[in-house]
This record gives structure tokens, C-alpha cells and sequence, in this order.
């Protein structure tokens, strides 16, 4: 699903590398977490692989279902299949949540060469899909992530995942800003979309997250590099023992 | 005092170009309005009111030419039942008008005031521009009041069921039109006025608006869309007690436009609106100048002005509030903001608050910005195209302005424009 090689990543602006060679492979139906300390370049990551401006690739590679996503534009990547839940959902004053999806779903439906969904089934799927997350009908309404909880923001990205239906979801630090319920409720909105088809990276600090979304696969990263990978059970001993801890060991 | 030979000459050439009409009972009128216009001159570029705007264009004695701009699309406020008031380059066009009978109200041609003996309008014309002429100049409303060659006079009486719908056609490359229409809108009437279409190639509007006690205007306008024309409007408001006057202006092109408002609360609880969106891609100049005058109690002012600006495009605004002693409860708000799509573009703003009264709550913003990247990123993280997430935010943007329109189906009509002068950007 992706394969990333070897990345170095550096901020445009500013001689600083923050990602110093990432190997990483996600497949199809499984979910990988990527877990590190601050500054370790997790949201980079994040943020490199859907196409943000400010960062520049020096070596290496990522690829989704063997195409280069480096290349393309944001939207391009979205068509693909790549979607990114962001850890600060952006607020846009003036642009009604429906409208915003509506306008996103024809648009990869449209590069995808596909049909446009009619205005009634478009409806019908948002209503059901928000029901599940919690949104009630005047959080569609309003402006895109404007005056609502960061509880609310992030069960938008998700119901935003819903609708687009990606491949590879990459999950930043989904779980900041929540309590527990509305944690769960995130990740029960994850889990339903997990599927034998669909990849996720999983970005976070805390293994909290984790219980709810079990993962297949933990990463650590630290200093712009994968240092360790294991299973779950590798969660649980960044909660036991820290990240000093690991870091200790592995160097 | 003498005015400075360079205006004066430029005064005397406008002028010289010109006829009084003949005009019976309004003569009085327009030889006052005449007189004011030699005692001040014209606008010149170092008149402190035009710094921004270059009036040369507007003054000279013959209006440069302006290409017809030929749209093959649909007549802005088509979709709806409207009474239809059709000019062509300044002439009113009785052919292309619907009858002018609706009920709750009554329209003439200014002409016919004389003759018909309409008290109400003679007591109208050119009063409320001579009384906008205090404490700052403006010489071409006099000059509109003066040589007006046609328009109307309309006086609301009820609740009138369904909007007017004046539509200015350019027609004439060399067309130079002056119109002056005077509104009265009596106690407890209501009325929507929507105006549409570039007029001219160079075109001066002036509109006199008496709101008695209780009574209600919402004026919606979309100035024709012509590259070339040029337009100098003028809407003098006064509002009783308890009256609502609420305006929205959208302009899309035009290579100078400038609009003036002039709004008088004079009245108790009255409550006045004024906000205007405009699109200059390029050559264009577009100029908001408005003074409210709050002079009663517990009043509401409101002004919402944004403009989208590209390729050199420039916006300014001029916008005082004035609280008078005794305007106690006064409730002032003044927004202006540009979104700026290039660095080549420029909005000037100059907003301003008089305050001579302790009990009153004003706020006035101004801001000059890019599009938001932040939102960009995201919208186009889901997938949305670079130009399609541009004209998402930059319709954003403009929406606080086109919602102060409270007519969804006249609203939605003005985002359609939009969307089309977007769309043929892409």
C-alpha cells in the first residue's frame, strides 16, 4: 500500500533536516503506529506525505500502490487514495461544512473519472455516516470546523475519511485534545473503517489511543529515523518505561 | 473664496459641455444644485475626499469611450416576479418597461413632477444631496442634481409585493448618462429596490432616499460588469423613527467606480445597513465612500465592505461614522477588508469614527490579506483543485458581506455572479 524509502526531509526555509532516512511499509488492512518524542518528526512525516508546502525531499521515496505521491499535488494525492487527519483541523469562515464535503467528494470522484454522486444519495450517505460520529445536522451546517469542541473537530475529520473513503489513512495525533469518551467515539469511527483494503499510520504520543485503535504494527521514531518496530506489545513499554528508556537501549 | 484656477478651469469645461434642462418647478432646484457646483468645483486629485481615487475621468467634459460588454448569459434578478424599469444609456425606455403601476406605490418620471404637481418629490430633489454637501463636499451630486436628464420619482405607500427591478443597458460606446431618482418611502411602507447593469460609459447616479417613521428599503445593486465604464453614485438615505434602510452593492468590473453613501439616522431606533462585495481583476478602481450621521437615539449602523482584488486591481474605503451630540445608545459598526490575490494589488482604507456623545458602542476594523494557505492546504488535501479551493475561500471571503442581503433568492443570484466572473478566471 506504502512504501516509503530511505526519506530525508529538511525544512524548506531553514538548513534543518528532521526526517534522516524513514523506512517504513504499510500494507493493505493493517494498522501501523508510529509513536515518538516530541520533535522526533512524526507530524512531518505526516504532513510530507500529503503534499504540505515548507518541506523539501533530499533523498529517498514514498509510494502509494507503486506510484510516486512525492510529485504530486495535494489533490492529486487525495485522488489517490491518501488522506490525512490533522491533528489542528483548519477553520474556514465562509464555507459550509456540506458544501465542503459535497465539493471534496465530486472532486475525487471527478479525477478519478467517475460519476458524481446525485445531490439526494450525497445526502442520504453524510446523514447516515454523521449519525454514527455523533454530528447532528447544524454541525453540517455551519462553517467548516468553525466555534466547534476540539471534540467535534476531530469526529469531522473522521466523518470527512468516511465520506472520501481513502486508501492509506494517516492518522496525526488524532487523540490530542480529547477525553476519553470522545476519544472513543473517534476511534470507533476509525475502527469502522477498517478494512481488509485499507492502510493506517497512526501518529501519536501516548499508547491511550492505541487501546482503542489496536494496531498491527508500532514504530518508533526518534531523531528522523524508525528506531525500533514491533508489535503492540512495544506500546506498552513506551507507557512502562518512556521513551528514554527505549532510546537508551537502541543507541 | 476663489477657487484655484486648474478647478476652476476644469469646473467651467465640465460645465460648458453641459445643459440645464428645462425643468418648471424643479428649476429652482437645479440652478441652487448649479450654484453649489461652481461655489465648490469639481473633485480634483488634491481634494483630501478624492486622495485615492483619481477623479480626472469622471470630471472631463466628454466620457471616454467604454467597449459594450456583450454577456451572453443570463439578466441578473430574472428568476423572481420584479416590476421592470428598463434605461438605455440614461433614457428611460418605456417599451422595455413593464407598466409602471403596482400597488403600494406610485412611480413617475422626474419630467412629469412638474406637471403632474408631485409635491412630495419637488420638496425631495436636491434636498438631501445639498444637505450631504455638510461638512464634506460632494460637487458631482450637485452636478447630478443640476443637469439630471432623466429618472424617476417613487412613493411608497404599503407594503409593495414584489421588488423593482431597474436595469441600466449600455448600449452607446460614448454614452454619457446623469440619473437622479428620489424615493419616499412613507410610514410603515416597505419596499426592495434592485438595480442592475453598467448604464453608460460613464454614468453619475444619484439617489435620494426619504424614509418616514416605520418605513423599510432593502436596495440591492449589481453594477454592470463592462470593462471600460466608469460610474460616480451617490445614495443620500435620511431614516425616522424606527426605520430600516439596508443596501448591499456588488461590483464586478468597471474601470472606476466610485459610490458614495450618505446616511443621515435622524430618527429614533432607526436602523441602517450599507455593504457592497467587489471583484477587480486588473485595470479596475472601485472606491466606497460612506459617512453615517447618527443624530437621534439608539440607532443601528452597519457597514460590511469587501473587496477581491488581482492583478493591480484597486480597492479603497473612505468610511466615517459620525455620532452627534445627544446620539446617545448609538450602535456603530464598520468592517472593511481586501483580499489581495496578488502583491501587485492594492486597498486603500481610511475608516473613521466622530464621536460627541458618551453612551455609544462603535467598532471599525480594516484588513488587507492573501488567502488563508492554511485553508488552501486543507481543502485541497481532500481533494479539492487549486483553482476550485481558491474560489471556495475567496467566495468565503465575500460571504459576510453578501449576507447582509436578506432575500436568499436575491443572494443566491448575486453568488451565481460570482461564481461566473470566478468560473471565467479559472
Amino acid at each position: 500500500m506504502l512504501e516509503i524509502k530511505n526519506l530525508h526531509v529538511k525544512l524548506e526555509d531553514e538548513e534543518k533536516q528532521i526526517l534522516k532516512g524513514v523506512d517504513l511499509k504499510v500494507e493493505a488492512g493493517k494498522v501501523h503506529a508510529i509513536m515518538g518524542p516530541n520533535g522526533s518528526g512524526k507530524s512531518t512525516l505526516s504532513y510530507v506525505l500529503s503534499g504540505r508546502d515548507g518541506y523539501e525531499v533530499t533523498e529517498g521515496s514514498a509510494e502509494l500502490e507503486g506510484e510516486d505521491i512525492l510529485e504530486m499535488e495535494p489533490e492529486e494525492r487525495a485522488a489517490a487514495g491518501m488522506f490525512l487527519a490533522f491533528q489542528y483541523p483548519v477553520e474556514i469562515p465562509g464555507v459550509g461544512n456540506m458544501t465542503f464535503l459535497r465539493t471534496a467528494v465530486n472532486a475525487q470522484h471527478k479525477a478519478r473519472g467517475e460519476e458524481e454522486l446525485s445531490a439526494s444519495d450525497f445526502l442520504k450517505e453524510v446523514r447516515a455516516k454523521a449519525k454514527t460520529l455523533k454530528i447532528d445536522a447544524e454541525m453540517l451546517k455551519r462553517p467548516v470546523n468553525v466555534g466547534f469542541s476540539g471534540g467535534e473537530k476531530k469526529r469531522n475529520e473522521i466523518l470527512q475519511m468516511a465520506m472520501l473513503e481513502p486508501k492509506l489513512c494517516i492518522l496525526d495525533e488524532t487523540d490530542s485534545g480529547l477525553d476519553v469518551d470522545a476519544m472513543k467515539l473517534v476511534a470507533e469511527g476509525v475502527n469502522a473503517l477498517r478494512d481488509e483494503g485499507r492502510g493506517f499510520l497512526v501518529i501519536t504520543h501516548y499508547q491511550r489511543l492505541l487501546d482503542h485503535i489496536k494496531p498491527d504494527v508500532v514504530h518508533i521514531l526518534a531523531g528522523g529515523r524508525i528506531v525500533k518496530t514491533g508489535g503492540p506489545e512495544l506500546a506498552l513499554e513506551v507507557e512502562n518505561n518512556g521513551y528514554a528508556g527505549i532510546l537508551a537501549e537502541e543507541a | 473664496m476663489a477657487l484655484p484656477e486648474v478647478k476652476q478651469s476644469a469646473t467651467e469645461a465640465r460645465l460648458s459641455a453641459l445643459t440645464l434642462p428645462e425643468s418648471g418647478c424643479l428649476k429652482a432646484a437645479r440652478q441652487a444644485a448649479l450654484s453649489r457646483v461652481q461655489t465648490m468645483g469639481l473633485p480634483s486629485r488634491r481634494d483630501e475626499y478624492w486622495k485615492y481615487t483619481k477623479p480626472d475621468t469622471l470630471v472631463q467634459a466628454d466620457a471616454p469611450k467604454a467597449a459594450v460588454f456583450h454577456a451572453d448569459e443570463v439578466p441578473m434578478f430574472n428568476a423572481f416576479e420584479r416590476l421592470n424599469i428598463v434605461f438605455v444609456d440614461g433614457v428611460f425606455d418605456a417599451e422595455a418597461s413593464d407598466d409602471l403601476e403596482l400597488e403600494g406605490l406610485t412611480i413617475d418620471r422626474i419630467e412629469d413632477i412638474c406637471c403632474k404637481d408631485i409635491h412630495w418629490a419637488k420638496d425631495l430633489y436636491g434636498v438631501l444631496e445639498a444637505r450631504g454637501q455638510t461638512p464634506v463636499e460632494r460637487p458631482l451630486a450637485a452636478l447630478n442634481t443640476a443637469f439630471a436628464s432623466d429618472g424617476v420619482a417613487i412613493r411608497v405607500t404599503g407594503k409593495v409585493s414584489k421588488p423593482l427591478n431597474f436595469t441600466y443597458v449600455h448600449s452607446d460606446e460614448n454614452s454619457d448618462a446623469i440619473l437622479h431618482h428620489v424615493i419616499r418611502v412613507e410610514s410603515g411602507a416597505e419596499v426592495t429596490v434592485l438595480e442592475n447593469g453598467p448604464a453608460a460609459s460613464r454614468f453619475n447616479k444619484c439617489m435620494e432616499i426619504d424614509i418616514a417613521d416605520g418605513g423599510t428599503m432593502h436596495l440591492v445593486r449589481a453594477q454592470g460588469r463592462d470593462h471600460e465604464r466608469r460610474a460616480a453614485t451617490h445614495l443620500f438615505a435620511r431614516l425616522g423613527t424606527e426605520s430600516v434602510f439596508k443596501s448591499f452593492t456588488l461590483t464586478v468590473n468597471g474601470v472606476l467606480t466610485r459610490n458614495e453613501a450618505v446616511i443621515e439616522l435622524t430618527g429614533d431606533d432607526a436602523v441602517a445597513h450599507i455593504a457592497g462585495a467587489c471583484v477587480g481583476d486588473g485595470d479596475f478602481h472601485h472606491d466606497d465612500t460612506v459617512f453615517i450621521t447618527h443624530d437621534a437615539v439608539n440607532c443601528e449602523s452597519r457597514q460590511v465592505f469587501k473587496k477581491v482584488l488581482r492583478n493591480g486591481a484597486t480597492g479603497v474605503f473612505q468610511g466615517k461614522i459620525l455620532v452627534k451630540e445627544g446620539a446617545q445608545k448609538t450602535d456603530g459598526y464598520q468592517i472593511s477588508q481586501s483580499l489581495l490575490l496578488d502583491d501587485d494589488s492594492q486597498f486603500l482604507a481610511k475608516p473613521e469614527l466622530e464621536i460627541y456623545a458618551d453612551d455609544v458602542a462603535c467598532s471599525h476594523g480594516s484588513t488587507s490579506g492573501a488567502i488563508d494557505e492554511e485553508g488552501l492546504f486543507y481543502l485541497r488535501s481532500r481533494g479539492v483543485p487549486h483553482a476550485e479551493a481558491t474560489d471556495l475561500m475567496t467566495l468565503a471571503f465575500l460571504a459576510e458581506a453578501v449576507d447582509e442581503i436578506e432575500d436568499a433568492e436575491i443572494a443566491a443570484d448575486i453568488v451565481s455572479r460570482l461564481e461566473g466572473w470566478l468560473a471565467r478566471r479559472r
